[in-house]
């Protein structure tokens, strides 16, 4: 039984609890840790600092707004180190704007999802995620 | 949700393999619009709008296959995403391989995602409409 590590960045504690929960009742074993801003991210993935035993992502979920260092930048060093460039990283932003959109695939985000503001809603979001990402796709291992 | 048809470019060389992703497509619940091409130089084409595809719309995703001839996936997926003009264009890899050197690679080369094309022919058809449910319905796609 695959058990899938995922690297949730999200500074909004009631979105992080909500994830987790969706997360937790689906069908894939999964391990969410959780990092609150881009600077506790990049630390997370390169075991600096507090992170030094962190185990390498499968996926990432990655928000855009977050204080110290956003998800754009944090997508931007991510898809430009040669050693993490191929976790799949997955925008989960509250964020319509088209130029969050647009800017996040050219920074190669591998896909991006509005957070849906109902809750049902977003419960089903994220088990999308986690069906698709976790039962269709083939992930990179580490 | 109020969500429209997109289009759909398949980079694919066996006819079974089209056909069935055909009849994945039209038992969507969108009726998604399919373009077809069997192999990469023609895959190239159809994004430039090249020669006999200079009518030819951009894309909302690409389906792409790893073995074809004349130019295998691996090099489109590198063309395409280093193309300013077509990088934001979500590619899945949509292959036979297994091969983990294969889903390496494809990551690197900053393909959206990987998915291996299962033999048994219903399965084929769940995973094809997995894969249009989810670009479509819950994932932003970037417009052209």
């Amino acid at each position: 039984m695959k058990l899938i590590k995922i690297l949730l960045v999200e500074d909004n504690p009631g979105d992080a609890r909500l994830t987790e929960e969706a997360l937790k009742e689906g069908k894939v074993c999964n391990d969410l840790f959780h990092v609150i801003d881009g600077v506790e991210a990049l630390e997370f993935l390169r075991k600096e600092g507090k992170f030094k035993d962190a185990v390498r992502p499968d996926l990432i979920l990655l928000d855009l707004n977050m204080p110290r260092k956003d998800g754009r930048e944090t997508l931007q060093e991510i898809k430009a180190d040669p050693k993490l460039r191929r976790i799949p990283v997955v925008i989960l932003t509250t964020s319509k704007a088209e130029e969050d959109i647009f800017r996040s695939y050219d920074l190669h985000a591998n896909c991006y999802i509005t957070k849906p503001v109902d809750l049902p809603r977003f419960f089903e979001v994220v088990k999308n995620i986690e069906d698709f990402w976790m039962s269709i796709v083939k992930l990179p291992s580490a | 949700m109020d969500k429209k048809p997109i289009s759909i470019l398949l980079v694919e060389d066996n006819p079974g393999d089209i056909r069935l992703t055909q009849e994945a497509i039209k038992e969507g619940k969108l009726i998604n619009e399919l373009f077809v091409v069997n192999d990469g130089v023609q895959a190239m084409q159809f994004l430039h709008q090249a020669g006999e595809y200079q009518d030819a719309v951009k894309p909302d995703m690409i389906l792409l296959d790893i073995n074809l001839p004349r130019k295998n996936g691996d090099e489109v997926l590198s063309e395409v995403k280093e193309d300013p003009d077509l990088r934001r264009i979500p590619v899945v890899i949509l292959t036979t391989s297994k091969a983990e050197e294969d889903i390496l690679r494809s990551y690197d080369l900053h393909a959206n995602c990987y998915v291996t094309k299962p033999v048994d022919m219903d399965q084929f058809l769940i995973i094809v409409n997995s894969i249009q449910e989810f670009w479509v319905s819950i994932v932003k796609l970037p417009g052209k």
